[in-house]
This record gives C-alpha cells, sequence and structure tokens, in this order.
C-alpha cells in the first residue's frame, strides 16, 4: 500500500462523520424555512414566518435573556477561575498540583445532569445554603434561589470553571517568567508585577476564554431547565419546549439556528483580536 | 518581606474558598444520598443506604444504565478509531480542505448541543431511524470526536519522527511502518482519547435528550425523567456513584498518562 492509498482509505471514515454533521445542520436549517402544520410531524413549503415570529416580544426578550446569563457567567467565571488556573501553574508543589488539577478538572467529566441536581440540592428551599443560615439565625424565611437568574448563573459558572481553568492555566504556562522576573527586580511589588505584566500578557487567553465560556454558555440546558424551573427561559429551553413538547419543529430549528449563528458568531469575532493581541504579546 | 507573605497567605485563602465552592456541590450531593427519609434535611438524621438499593433496582434505570453502555463503548470505539485516522491524516498529509474538514470535525464543540441533537433527530426522523441505538450512536461519535483528536495530536506531536524515518529506510511498506511503529507510539494518546470519550458519553444529556426514546435512554436522560417526576435522593445515590468513579477515574488517568500532558498544560 503506498502512502496515496492510506490516505484513502484514512479519509473515508472522516469524511462520514464529517458529512453527518453537516446533515444535521442542513436539517435544522431546512426546517427553519418550512412552515408548521399542527399536529403533524413533517413541515409545510417554503415560509419566512419562524424568522419573523422571532421578533415577537417573548422571544426576543428570552434571546435577550440567554445573552445576558451567558455574558454575567463568562465574567464570573473567569474572575473566579483565573486564581486557580495561576495557583495550578505556578504552585511548586506537585501533590498539591495534582490535587488542583482533579478538583477542578472532575467535574467537567461528572455531567451536566448530576451538577445541576448538585445545585438543586445546594440552592433549594431545603436546601443546604438555606438550612446552615437558618440554623445559624442568619435568616429567619428561606431565601429564594431556584427559579431565579441569580441562581441559574451561580450553576452555570460552577458548570463552565473546568473549562475557563483549562484555558487559563494553557496561557499563564506560556507566560515567559523573565519579563515578571525583570519587572520585579526594576522595584516592582509583587501586585503590580501580576497586574501590569502577568495579566497583559495572559490577555488572548483571557479574551478567548471569556468569550468560549460565553458561546458555550448559550447552549447550556440542563441548568435553566432544572433551576429556572420555567421562570428563566434560555433559547435551549424554547428550541426544547417547541420542538419536544409542542412538536413545532419548523420554530424549533430557527430558535436552533439562532443559538448556532450567536455561538459561531461571537467566536468568529474575537478570532482577529485575539490574533492581534497574540502578536502584540510576542513581541514583548 | 512581612507584606509579601500577607499577600501570600490571602492568595491562597481565596483559591482555598474558591476550591470549596467547587467541591461543595459534590460534598452535598454525598451527604444527602445517605439521607434516611424522602424529605431532605441537613445535615441528615441518621445514615441509610435504601437510596442506593432503590437505585440498583429500579428498572428504568436499570435500562437505561445498559443502553448507556452500549452506546458509550460503541460511540467511544468508533470515534477512537476515526479520531486517530482524522488526527493522522491533517497532521501528516497536505490535501485541499484539509483545514475544512478539520473545521468540521471540531465544530461539535461550538455549535450548540441542541442544535446538534435536534438535527439529528429531524435527520433520523426523515430516514426513519429516530430513536434507534444507530442514530444515538452516530450522535456520540460526532460529539465526543473532537477530544480523542485532541488527545491524539499531543501524542503524534511527541512521536520523534528518526523512528519512523528508520523504520522506513530499513524497508518497512508505509501501512506496515503507521501499524507497527507509529499507532503504537500513539497508544498512550488513543487510551486517554479512549477513556476522557467514554466518560463524556457516557453522562452526555442535551443531545441525547432529542436523539433517544425510551428503550434507547441512556443514564442522564432516564435520571433527567425522575428528578422531574420525584424529589427523594435516588439521584443523589446514583450522582454519588458516578462522582466517585469519575474522580477514582480521573486520578487513574493522571497516574499513567498525565492528565496535565492530555489537557496541554505547561507548567513551570
Amino acid at each position: 500500500m503506498t502512502k496515496r492509498q492510506i490516505w484513502w482509505l484514512l479519509i473515508i471514515p472522516c469524511v462520514l462523520v464529517a458529512a453527518a454533521m453537516i446533515a444535521s445542520l442542513l436539517g435544522v436549517f431546512q426546517f427553519s424555512f418550512r412552515r408548521f402544520i399542527p399536529g403533524s410531524l413533517s413541515a409545510g413549503g417554503f415560509t419566512l414566518d419562524n424568522f419573523y415570529g422571532m421578533a415577537r416580544p417573548i422571544y426576543l426578550l428570552v434571546i435577550l435573556d440567554t445573552l445576558l446569563i451567558s455574558f454575567l457567567t463568562a465574567v464570573f467565571c473567569l474572575i473566579l477561575s483565573y486564581p486557580v488556573a495561576y495557583a495550578l501553574v505556578r504552585t511548586t508543589k506537585e501533590w498539591l498540583r495534582t490535587l488542583l488539577v482533579i478538583l477542578a478538572i472532575t467535574p467537567l467529566f461528572t455531567g451536566e445532569i448530576v451538577r445541576t441536581y448538585a445545585w438543586m440540592l445546594v440552592l433549594g428551599t431545603q436546601g443546604f445554603i438555606n438550612s446552615a443560615l437558618l440554623s445559624i439565625g442568619l435568616i429567619d424565611t428561606p431565601l429564594q434561589f431556584m427559579y431565579t437568574r441569580f441562581g441559574v448563573v451561580v450553576a452555570l459558572v460552577h458548570f463552565s470553571m473546568p473549562v475557563m481553568i483549562i484555558l487559563l492555566a494553557t496561557a499563564i504556562g506560556h507566560v515567559n517568567r523573565d519579563c515578571e522576573k525583570a519587572a520585579a527586580n526594576l522595584g516592582a511589588p509583587p501586585l503590580s508585577v501580576f497586574w501590569r505584566v502577568t495579566v497583559p500578557l495572559t490577555m488572548p487567553g483571557i479574551i478567548a476564554g471569556t468569550v468560549v465560556i460565553f458561546a458555550w454558555t448559550m447552549s447550556a440546558f440542563a441548568t435553566p431547565q432544572l433551576i429556572g424551573g420555567g421562570k428563566v427561559l434560555m433559547i435551549s429551553n424554547l428550541v426544547y419546549l417547541q420542538g419536544l413538547s409542542s412538536f413545532n419543529f419548523p420554530l424549533a430549528a430557527m430558535l436552533s439556528l439562532i443559538a448556532f449563528i450567536a455561538a459561531i458568531g461571537s467566536l468568529g469575532a474575537i478570532q482577529p483580536i485575539v490574533a492581534r493581541l497574540e502578536r502584540r504579546v510576542a513581541l514583548q | 518581606m512581612q507584606a509579601m507573605t500577607l499577600q501570600k497567605t490571602s492568595f491562597w485563602v481565596l483559591v482555598a474558598i474558591i476550591l470549596a465552592f467547587l467541591t461543595l456541590p459534590a460534598l452535598v450531593v454525598i451527604m444527602t444520598s445517605f439521607n434516611p427519609t424522602e424529605i431532605l434535611r441537613f445535615p441528615p438524621q441518621g445514615f441509610s443506604l435504601r437510596w442506593y438499593a432503590r437505585a440498583f433496582t429500579y428498572s428504568d434505570f436499570q435500562n437505561a444504565f445498559y443502553s448507556g453502555l452500549i452506546v458509550t463503548v460503541v460511540a467511544s470505539t468508533i470515534a477512537s478509531v476515526v479520531g486517530v485516522a482524522a488526527a493522522y491524516i491533517i497532521d501528516r498529509y497536505q490535501f485541499t480542505g484539509r483545514r475544512l474538514l478539520e473545521f468540521i470535525l471540531v465544530s461539535p464543540l461550538i455549535v450548540p448541543r441542541f442544535t446538534t441533537g435536534f438535527g439529528f433527530l429531524l435527520i433520523g426522523a426523515q430516514i426513519g431511524l429516530a430513536g434507534s441505538y444507530p442514530l444515538v450512536i452516530l450522535t456520540h461519535i460526532v460529539l465526543v470526536l473532537p477530544f480523542v483528536m485532541r488527545s491524539v495530536y499531543v501524542s503524534l506531536a511527541n512521536i520523534d519522527p528518526a523512528l519512523e524515518r528508520a523504520a522506513a529506510n530499513l524497508g518497512a511498506s508505509p501501512i506496515n511502518v503507521l501499524m507497527r511503529i507509529t499507532v503504537p507510539l500513539l497508544t498512550p494518546g488513543i487510551v486517554g482519547g479512549w477513556i476522557v470519550a467514554s466518560i463524556l458519553s457516557f453522562t452526555e444529556f442535551t443531545a441525547s435528550l432529542y436523539v433517544t426514546n425510551y428503550s434507547t435512554q441512556t443514564l442522564p436522560v432516564a435520571m433527567y425523567t425522575y428528578v422531574r417526576e420525584y424529589t427523594d435522593p435516588t439521584i443523589a445515590a446514583i450522582s454519588a456513584l458516578l462522582i466517585v468513579s469519575t474522580t477514582v477515574g480521573m486520578f487513574v488517568v493522571d497516574r499513567f498518562l498525565g492528565l496535565k500532558r492530555i489537557l496541554a498544560i505547561e507548567t513551570h
């Protein structure tokens, strides 16, 4: 077998999988522009109604809410993840690093349902936080965390932190420590070294990570579904409601398409910014 | 000097608080799973294993566990084969459409899960495969493939090209070099990729909700249905088992393959 024949042998499965992915996206695209026939799973002819339907206040509000929740999640996720990523890369003790990696990364692999259920136990009216606050007498009546935007954001921040920590740790790992040492030798106190050298040098990672989490959060489903409980709606919950409860496939497809475009668009938009920052950082 | 120690101490206190936030939900789940009554109380009044017994005997969970296992094993194994093929040709060959192929194969990382799942539901319905194992497995292959590819890329980059050249110079045919030199050297990457893929496939929820039906539903889907119907701590028992086994799995992967290497984190 020549190298060429090996290539043919290997590319066939890759193309098949790629074709399946494309077919699923084309399915969504195609259904977005077809007419909904109530009571039937098949869709009618071409229409732009689903697209214009998005201008209705209920959908606009959900889309805006999705963007707001994703933005808040990304920002808080960044603030909480940076110290952990920094500690993980810079600690000199190997056992501590292993412990940090395991603690930080394991939640990523327990799945959406387990983690969301865990947060229901923590945030519920009779949950962990309320029981603790009641028993030490800080509050008299339970606080409402479930079915609020706050509860959804807290759980989503927790959900996204492992990914953010990995991305930030990669960025911090690439910082040339000579720059920090030079600043320190010239008399900069540790905090200014951090804010004026380390943070700017990791800015490409910070921006890329924040936008990745923003895009990622837009596709969260279980968390807003169970913790939002219908009171906090994201696009994913509307897709589920329209697609699997009302069987309005065309409208669900249009909502999925919008979420897809928002995710791809936000990631595509930052590419030039990150590339420019990376060049600037490389010069230093 | 004293100011610096203070800063250092406060930094580590901050890190400890954040780690407590990361770990708290898991600890609460484990605590709840031993709760003796249906009504949740913190701290639990007693100790009981009844929810573990219920989790193991509830037939929906038993069935979902086996369907999930079938989907996970088949999907991650196929994804590993395809992932090696994809990473190899994208890394070692130059051809038109190479970047495009790579972009499509890693796109499930950025396309919302519900878009992918809903898309597979739509095409599955059109070809009469809605809710069937082939459709669920295909969806899972697409979703976990990027993780296998990433793991194999890291291993490919670590192979000394001299080894492949030496084998070729000694008369090994290209397929022999691939099968007897390259693939064995990629083993850590393939095994690491397979483990990550199977954990992700076993716990995948959003897309599975769209492509499965009652007879092919995976464990997370069955758990979701249960949470919506009952409030007892059975789910806490399953969750506790999943959390403990994943943590142990992570330690094993770290011990033998190095998590930092798989995740491509550089340290100083």
